[in-house]
């Protein structure tokens, strides 16, 4: 297989070997082991597990909710990337460095915090809740915690691309006599625009499979904050394995798919650097 | 400005003329200050106050209240529980990272893309997905239920299964740091090392580590912070034993559910110091990569 003629390196076999073998048994196998359930399952049941409304409920949740995160994840983390990249100001190196803290934080605790902090009594809740904004048991708890999982993903895709781009076509505008706002739009905003695009998909595909930080802040009401993944777990607690693998064949298609869009974006996106 | 040495009168007027240049590129102030206070206000809510409430809450009753929550018998065996089980997983998860980058970095083989991707897909299967999937194969349901049960195996709500869980979850992890990493070093080095006479064992270990020994750490402490960290995954196949099959995170949802907040932020909060201790690593690594960088580019400069 390998084309090894002007290669001297040894343990190519035995490395590769190694590599399918740990790849088989811990990735493919579990997949298609999901996959050959659902075989077993006649489609007119499939098709009937997989659109309860209880089911079609949590999807529209799921999805929904986000869609939501990462838009906001688009919008707050293009401000908070560019303001990095861009200004100077007073602790922007501890931000900066804080910007990775939801993505090393294990999920159930930052689901406990912000439970906790949009509680009624807690310390954003107490001024929020008497406004009518309830974070907790909500779905708007749902998009806070996703947004949550999903900002560094947005702001980590397009900070490569701020600090890379040139300043000399910038001044090069304003020299013509472009306002700034016009030079914004005609020049930063279409160079931008893929890796924006692509942090929104990463951090939506993010914010699709989320659990943990979901359990904690939802209060898993039925038809209202129950997410697809905790459908699943519910499922499997009363012992229905059909209903829960055809959730989870839903959920995983659907993340394939946005895989392939990703990777789409990527190559886009790294086609415009050039 | 003190940056600029008064006697050189060509650099401060280039400072200068750097200065003037900007002004037609910038934002009005007025714009400039709102971004930042913009992206003040969102960081503090989703980056600051979720921090500092964790700690504030696991010590809102005190010390002895948090040292109580952390050394009750169950608590302290769900520490231990997930030290096992980072323990078992992340050496498996580097060995099979290195494995796979020497094979992908230094050789050329078809199907290289595709085994690649195939290397990132557990980073796109629902937590909750994935635990379901062993249970489907390891379950008393699952395709090997019946077996295990006959040989009186326990994989399944048991510690076996939370260490495969853990291993799907964090399986990209190594790999995807050091392949990159591995393919810019290129392979002279090592083929100097074996012409001279080195056995591969000696090569690996005294050429291509050092070389990648950066990248290879910054892999280990993300795997471990996401091996001690998973809930989703974890959660589906542990059974929720408590004081046997809890980890810390499985810990902390029980202790929420049975109204314990503040032991349920004790625990919580070692996880989050956990989470600290990886991004101040993270960040001081790639200050030194930074640096590095820099200090090539000066040189590259010197000489030219």
């Amino acid at each position: 297989m390998a084309k090894r003629r002007f290669n001297a390196l040894p343990g190519f076999d035995l490395t590769m070997g190694f590599t399918l073998f740990y790849l088989s048994a811990i990735v493919l196998i579990p997949i298609a082991g999901l996959f050959l359930r659902a075989l077993e399952i006649s489609w007119q049941d499939f098709w009937r597990l997989a659109t309860t409304e209880r089911a079609l409920a949590a999807y529209k949740l799921t999805f929904g909710a986000s869609l939501v995160a990462a838009l906001a994840n688009a919008a707050f983390g293009t401000i908070l990337a560019w303001v990095l990249v861009r200004y100077e100001f007073i602790g922007k190196r501890f931000i900066d460095a804080l910007v990775d803290f939801p993505f090393a934080l294990p999920t159930a605790v930052a689901g406990l915090t912000l439970a906790n902090l949009f509680a009624d009594n807690g310390w954003l809740g107490r001024w929020l809740v008497p406004l009518g904004i309830r974070g907790a048991f909500t779905p708007l708890g749902v998009v806070i915690a996703l947004t949550f999982v999903g900002m560094p993903f947005a702001v980590r895709t397009l900070q490569p691309v701020l600090e890379h781009l040139e300043r000399d076509v910038e001044e090069a505008a304003a020299t013509l006599g472009a306002s700034r706002i016009r030079t914004f739009f005609s020049i930063i905003a279409p160079t931008l625009l893929p890796a924006v695009t692509t942090g929104f998909a990463l951090a939506f595909a993010r914010a699709v499979g989320e659990y943990g930080s979901i359990v904690f802040i939802s209060g898993n009401i039925r038809y209202k904050t129950e997410i697809a993944p905790q459908l699943i777990v519910e499922q499997l607690e009363e012992y229905n394995y059909a209903g829960a693998v055809a959730l989870a064949v839903v959920l995983m298609v659907s993340s394939f798919a946005m895989l392939y869009v990703i990777n789409w974006l990527e190559n886009w996106s790294s086609r415009y650097q050039k | 400005m003190a940056a600029a040495p008064s006697t050189d009168t060509e650099a401060l007027r280039r400072s200068a003329s750097r200065i003037q240049s900007q002004r037609g590129t910038e934002e009005p102030p007025l714009i400039k200050w709102t971004l930042i206070a913009l992206a003040l206000v969102f960081s503090a809510v989703f980056l600051l106050l979720p921090l500092v409430n964790v700690f504030a809450q696991a010590f809102s009753k005190g010390l002895l209240v948090y040292w109580n929550s952390l050394t009750e018998p169950d608590s302290w065996s769900a520490i231990r529980l997930t030290l096992t089980v980072a323990a078992i997983s992340v050496p498996l998860n580097v060995l099979f990272g290195v494995a796979a980058a020497w094979a992908i970095a230094k050789f050329e083989f078809r199907g290289k893309s595709l085994l690649t991707t195939l290397i990132d897909l557990p980073f796109s299967v629902s937590p909750v997905v994935a635990g379901l999937m062993f249970v489907l194969l390891f379950g008393l349901q699952g395709y090997f239920g019946q077996w295990l049960d006959a040989h009186d195996l326990k994989i399944i709500f048991a510690i076996p299964g939370i260490v495969l869980a853990t291993v799907f979850v964090t399986f990209p992890f190594v790999a995807r740091e050091l392949i990159p990493v591995m393919q810019a070093t290129g392979s002279e080095q090592e083929q100097a090392a074996l012409t001279l006479g080195a056995s591969a064992w000696q090569t690996f270990w005294h050429v291509t580590l050092p070389s990648v020994k950066w990248g290879l750490i910054y892999g280990i402490i993300l795997c471990n912070a996401r091996a001690m960290g998973e809930f989703g995954a974890v959660s589906v196949v542990s059974g929720h034993i408590t004081g046997q099959t809890d980890t810390m995170p499985l810990r902390v949802e029980k202790l929420y559910n049975d109204y314990q907040g503040a032991a349920a932020f004790g625990v919580a909060s070692l996880l989050a110091l956990l989470a600290l201790l990886t991004l101040g690593i993270k960040t001081l690594l790639e200050w030194r990569q930074a640096r590095a960088y820099e200090l090539a580019q000066r040189a590259v400069e010197e000489l030219s």
